[in-house]
């Protein structure tokens, strides 16, 4: 694989977490690649550290020793305000429980991201309608979440990591809270995006969910147990 | 600067929108500052009315005017010693008028309640005051109709009167009342003129008193009276060499040893000037401190209901972080929520003070008027009040960690 074009580039990524006296060790040393345009799930049951792995990827968090390279940015040396900036510019995040902000109107809760950019109000509008379109949600750009189904919401959750052009799309249990077929329709778009050209990581632990992926990487305690690459018929 | 407005106003609109979905509890927040505010506000305004109204009322005694008088304006001694002095009599006001010898106006003023009756129609208790030649121009009065006494009528205790415009229009209504008699206790008394619209000091009417010739007084309504002796000085400069002289001509006149004090005062407008700011000082104070300890208390129920307020949106903290909101955007957003929410409650209370203002300016004799550094200040210590107990929960709030903040229920 080619490492200096690399997307992502973790070499030795160690997270130990200090809890009381006990010292736990979620990631104990994870070299990683992964390249523009992939499409890639990481997979492990929980407590495995791939929710850790997928924080650190998505900037969140910081690893305890390790080198992370995104677009070949030094991450690990970077202090809090540089890595809002990156969350905000090179990120898309989709969550398990959506994260939208209840009260906002999902035009609004798309719009976030660019409000931390700066973009200006009409700008924003523009874009955020554009992104929701995507998703298929133009009709219920003015409804609160409260207002639309677990699948509508998770679409706007989407269309909020579209909207700012990120690098990546990193997608933590997206179908966990759906029921299958939304959850399948909710893959779908996924599957569009990427062939659109973005880049999408997908935190699962449900081989099924994984496989709609081309390339599926297994932790297991902390360490890269098996890196799979799925070939298509 | 132009991305600072702008984002700016983006977090008013965060704000409002999170205080909005608040209602109720914003309002109950802000009752402290609202209650702080008010009493800064309202105490500078009714004291800004009071100056206003007392120094006005006070002028009309006039700084250019002493008063040598028994009783001291401002007692600094015993009730007791003041008693004892013995009356100020027309002969040591003759004393004065003869070895003043400077450029300024004597005149003796004294006062007596006496009922007034023409025909059928009586007026209880109406002040009677002394009048002699210079009457008019020591106490700023005109004649309306008709004429004030001749030197004639003066010392020649006359039983004639000169009527305020109250009085006149109580008892004459629309008859023309000079050449009517009227009856004065139980003399009987000629109407010479009237006298044009005064107004009124500390609620007092001016209009509703008469003035008769001082020896007639004195001959009706008995001698046994304190006379006060009232110098008008034409040059200002001069006060405190008058005072002087006044101070040794009296003490010639009365013998008194160079060993005792003074059995008289002498008072003059700035001496009540002095105890009134030495009151209202006091009241501002004590207000002050109340307005200072009610936005001390507000301001902590506001910093108590900020760290609610980020406990519960500990979510909405994580998610604006995860979009890539700094620490900064994010405290910056909780303390202009802050700010709003003080200078609503400034706002509020300088509402009310207008109100307030409002109804002490109807149902009381002293003007109130609400100053316009008064709202300034108000708006000022709300908004401090707002960043100073905003910091705190702000800062909370942009330190939490984004993953632990997405994972709270």
């Amino acid at each position: 694989m080619d490492k200096n074009n690399a997307l992502i580039d973790l070499n030795g990524i160690i997270k130990t977490y200090h809890v009381g006296t006990v010292d736990v060790h979620a990631l104990r040393g994870v070299d990683l690649l992964i390249q523009n345009k992939e499409y890639i799930s990481i997979m492990g049951p929980s407590g495995s550290g791939k929710s850790t792995l997928m924080n650190i990827i998505g900037c969140l968090d910081t690893p305890t020793s390790g080198i992370y390279k995104l677009e070949s940015e030094l991450v690990h040396e970077m202090d809090d305000n540089k890595l809002a900036e990156i969350r905000n510019r090179k990120i898309g995040f989709v969550f398990q429980t959506f994260n939208l902000l209840p009260r906002a109107s999902a035009l609004h809760n798309v719009e976030l991201p660019l409000i931390y950019s700066g973009v200006s109000s009409s700008e924003r509008r523009l874009r955020a309608e554009e992104a929701l379109e995507k998703v298929g949600l133009s009709d219920r750009k003015d409804h609160k979440p409260n207002e639309l189904s677990g699948g509508q919401r998770q679409r706007v959750a989407i269309a909020r990591a579209l909207v700012n052009r990120p690098s990546l799309i990193l997608a933590d249990e997206p179908t966990g809270n759906l029921d299958s077929k939304t959850g399948e329709e909710i893959m779908e778009i996924f599957g569009r995006l990427n062939k659109a050209g973005n880049t999408i990581i997908l935190v699962t632990h449900e081989r099924y969910v994984a496989e709609n992926a081309n390339r599926i990487v297994h932790i297991h305690d902390g360490n890269i147990a098996k890196d799979e690459i799925l070939v298509r018929n | 600067m132009i991305s600072f407005l702008i984002k700016l106003w983006e977090n008013i609109l965060i704000a409002l929108r999170a205080l909005a979905e608040n209602k109720m509890r914003s309002v109950l927040t802000t009752v402290g500052i609202i209650i702080g505010v008010l009493t800064v506000v309202s105490v500078a305004s009714i004291i800004a009315g009071l100056n206003a109204g007392f120094s006005d009322q006070i002028s009309n005694l006039g700084s250019n005017t002493l008063y040598i008088q028994k009783y001291p304006w401002v007692a600094k001694g015993d009730w007791e010693e003041y008693r004892n002095r013995p009356n100020i009599t027309m002969r040591e006001v003759e004393y004065i008028q003869k070895n003043l010898q400077v450029d300024a106006l004597v005149a003796p003023s004294t006062a007596t309640r006496r009922e007034l009756k023409y025909k059928d129609d009586s007026l209880k208790d109406i002040i009677i005051r002394s009048a002699t030649i210079n009457t008019p121009q020591i106490d700023a009065i005109t004649v309306d109709n008709g004429r004030f006494f001749t030197h004639h009528e003066i010392n020649h205790k006359q039983n004639k009167v000169v009527i305020g415009f109250e009085i006149k229009d109580k008892l004459f209504k629309e008859i023309d009342p000079i050449g009517k008699k009227i009856r004065i206790g139980n003399t009987s008394f000629t109407v010479i003129g009237v006298l044009e619209k005064r107004g009124s000091i500390f609620g007092h009417s001016l209009d509703s008193e008469v003035y008769i010739p001082v020896e007639s007084l004195f001959k009706n309504f008995g001698f046994h009276r304190s006379i006060d002796i009232v110098i008008k000085i034409n040059d200002i400069t001069k006060v405190n060499q008058i005072k002087d002289k006044l101070q040794f001509l009296m003490r010639v006149v009365r013998k008194l040893k160079p060993n005792e004090k003074n059995n008289f005062s002498l008072n003059q407008q700035e001496m009540l000037m002095e105890t009134y700011n030495n009151l209202t000082n006091g009241l501002y104070t004590a207000a002050m401190g109340i307005g200072a300890l009610s936005l001390l208390v507000g301001g902590i129920g506001i910093m108590n209901i900020m760290l609610v307020s980020v406990a519960e949106r500990k979510r909405e903290i994580g998610i604006r972080k995860a979009l890539g909101a700094t620490r900064g955007i994010i405290s910056f957003q909780f303390i202009v929520e802050s700010i709003i929410i003080c200078s609503l409650g400034g706002l509020i209370a300088i509402f009310f003070s207008f109100l307030l203002s409002l109804v002490i300016d109807k149902i009381t004799p002293f003007p109130s008027t609400v100053p316009l550094w008064s709202v300034l200040m108000g708006l000022g210590f709300s908004s401090f009040v707002g960043i100073f107990f905003g910091i705190y929960p702000a800062m909370k709030a942009a330190r939490m960690e984004p993953i632990e903040c997405l994972h709270f229920e």
